[in-house]
């Protein structure tokens, strides 16, 4: 595997990194199963592409972005519990309508940001390569984002958002407006998938209307690979967790790419992929066998 | 037990350290990937590897040659485009509009030789067809639009008003869906749009347009391609005349199609990938679209979906679908 493959890994996980932390936020914290994330992650790449491709400054653009992906999550939480919809209908009536809307945003379905200014040319620091400097940025950034969820859920409302999402029926006796707390995690969820789409498309080289097949299956998997290896009933643990897995997912990809020398061939990717995500989620388990014969 | 394990966990270390083993740099080495296993996607990648061969750089002589494809993940082409930068082949050859964006966002000085993308411009791969100057250069699978405006009219002579199913979420059908609209007017002729954003809609969109239209055209958009069964049935059954964009629809019950031949627009990436590997540069190369154009006719379709085709039309066929 080549450092450009390494550096490649890092950047595509920390990016799917935040994707991951807006999965955990719905389908942990809330308990909400969201598929809305396969719409809001295309909304996101969307809307920052076609601003910067009319001009906006790139920083507007993605601020934008994250805040119709948010918009977004916070119509499926109403369409939830205004419209009495079951949650995952209300997620999936959501994403679909996404698909026609991206496109009406794009105007296209692939809006190229090749010769664009983006945020990672504007904080591209002077002597550092471009492959190295965006994970780096990333980096940054996914670790802001981490820190300030964790201070979030331990105030006052972050409390609040994770009674509703433990017991809903405990939380309204208490006096929570458990409605409002699924439409605002809803929101941050999605914004969080948005800022993720429209980073990824800056990062890529453009926005396209395919760019969000398998979002929530990747992030789910996140979500689990970093759970079986950091396990932690504590939520600061888990936010750093999940974004471990989605980068270590990246690398089992890169891992599988580079697999065509025991005979495997281009179209087993998936399946190398798959292998090697079982594996890392059997180690465990045999640790735990292991111990158990030893004792 | 514990020995057995550890064995095991070595042979695993040992395959996952094979994997990260750097990759040793040959003399020539092509790097080919597309964002889908498609059978015209997969007939430019022999098409390409059939071109090299016949100019002599077969592996056994020590061609470095690879394949990936994305499997239709956008996130994946992106790590495919990655590790082609750090493998540093001779060329790239990047398959379909989103693959080639992303190697093109990935390098700005290996060799990148697209096929297969309709309009390159648009994609912001090259800034024109001529030559870019850049690290970039390839082979568009554009069809001239106005020669399936006279295929049309030559099938149906009388037609007024035209449909066209298409998948709107295909940059390559809108690009050609904007010119049609600009295009029939001037032949006397209107277009009518229905959409097929999955391959499952494709029927539906087709009947849609029963008793609206004399005729469907349709290029080839991935879907209709996929679900071409679908719009043979509702053509056969309604008698509206279908014209397709790709040779292999014929045989599949289109009347006539006017195609690239995949195939030989791979020979033709081919071509341009072995002027890199003597030592061309990309950036003096033009962009090239289809230099070869095939007619496929099938008569027995024409009579089945109420038409009859003239005899100079045949005789001009490549090949009479019987």
């Amino acid at each position: 595997m080549s450092i450009y493959s390494v550096w490649g890994a890092l950047e595509i996980g920390l990016i799917f990194g935040l994707v991951a932390l807006g999965v955990l936020i719905s389908f942990r914290i809330l308990n909400f199963p969201d598929l809305t994330v396969d719409g809001s992650f295309p909304l996101g790449g969307a809307t920052a592409a076609i601003l910067i491709h009319h001009g906006m400054d790139p920083f507007l653009a993605t601020a934008c972005a994250t805040l119709a992906a948010g918009l977004a999550g916070m119509v499926t939480g109403w369409l939830n519990v205004s419209l009495r919809i079951m949650d995952l209908l209300a997620s999936i009536l959501m994403m679909i309508a996404l698909y026609s809307i991206n496109l009406r945003v794009m105007d296209a379905p692939n809006v190229p940001l090749i010769n664009d200014p983006t945020v990672f040319t504007v904080l591209q620091p002077e002597g550092l390569d471009d492959y190295v400097a965006r994970p780096l940025i990333l980096l940054a950034l996914v670790v802001a984002v981490k820190l300030l969820l964790d201070w979030f859920f331990a105030t006052q409302i972050g409390l609040a958002m994770r009674a509703t999402g433990s017991n809903p029926r405990m939380a309204r006796s208490q006096g929570i407006a458990t409605g409002g707390m699924i439409l605002l995690g809803m929101a941050i969820s999605n914004a969080l998938c948005g800022l993720a789409g429209a980073l990824f498309a800056q990062s890529q080289g453009g926005a396209d209307i395919s760019m969000g097949i398998g979002t929530i299956v990747i992030g789910l998997a996140a979500v689990i690979v970093g759970e079986s290896i950091m396990p932690s009933r504590r939520l600061v643990v888990a936010t750093l967790a999940v974004v471990v897995g989605a980068v270590i997912y990246r690398f089992f990809i890169a891992l599988a790419l580079n697999a065509d020398f025991i005979g495997l061939k281009a179209q087993d990717l998936n399946l190398v992929t798959a292998v090697l995500v079982t594996v890392a989620l059997v180690i465990p388990l045999l640790k735990q066998r292991l111990r158990r014969k030893g004792a | 037990m514990t020995l057995n394990l550890s064995i095991r966990r070595f042979a695993g270390l040992a395959a996952i350290a094979g994997m990260l083993a750097a990759p040793t740099v040959f003399a020539q080495s092509v790097a080919v990937t597309s964002i889908v296993e498609h059978p015209a996607l997969d007939s430019i990648k022999d098409g390409v590897h059939e071109a090299l061969a016949a100019a002599g750089y077969t592996e056994a002589k020590g061609l470095k040659w690879q394949f990936q494809t994305a499997q239709g993940n956008t996130a994946i082409a992106a790590q495919i485009a990655r590790k082609f930068v750090g493998d540093k082949p001779d060329v790239i050859v990047a398959i379909a509009t989103p693959s080639a964006q992303a190697v093109v966002a990935a390098t700005k000085t290996i060799p990148v030789v697209y096929s297969a993308v309709t309009d390159p411009v648009a994609a912001q791969l090259v800034s024109s067809m001529d030559p870019s100057g850049t690290n970039v250069t390839g082979v568009s699978d554009a069809l001239s639009l106005e020669k399936q405006v006279e295929l049309i009219q030559k099938v149906v002579p009388n037609a007024k008003k035209i449909g066209m199913v298409y998948n709107p979420g295909e940059a390559n059908s809108v690009v050609v869906v904007k010119r049609m609209r600009e295009l029939l007017p001037k032949a006397g002729m209107t277009l009518v749009e229905a959409s097929a954003a999955r391959t499952v809609d494709v029927g539906a969109a087709a009947r849609s347009l029963v008793g609206k239209v004399d005729a469907i055209y349709t290029n080839t958009d991935n879907n209709v391609v996929s679900a071409y069964e679908s719009l043979v049935k509702v053509g056969d059954s309604a008698k509206i005349p279908l014209i397709a964009s790709d040779t292999d629809s014929v045989k599949r019950g289109a009347i006539a199609a006017l195609g690239v031949n995949y195939h030989d627009l791979g020979l033709q990436t081919g071509k341009v990938v072995i002027r890199i590997l003597k030592g061309d540069k990309p950036g003096d190369i033009a962009s090239q679209t289809s230099d070869k154009l095939e007619l496929y006719v099938n008569p027995g379709a024409a009579k089945r979906q109420g038409v009859t085709l003239p005899d100079a039309l045949i005789k001009s066929a490549t090949k009479v679908v019987e």
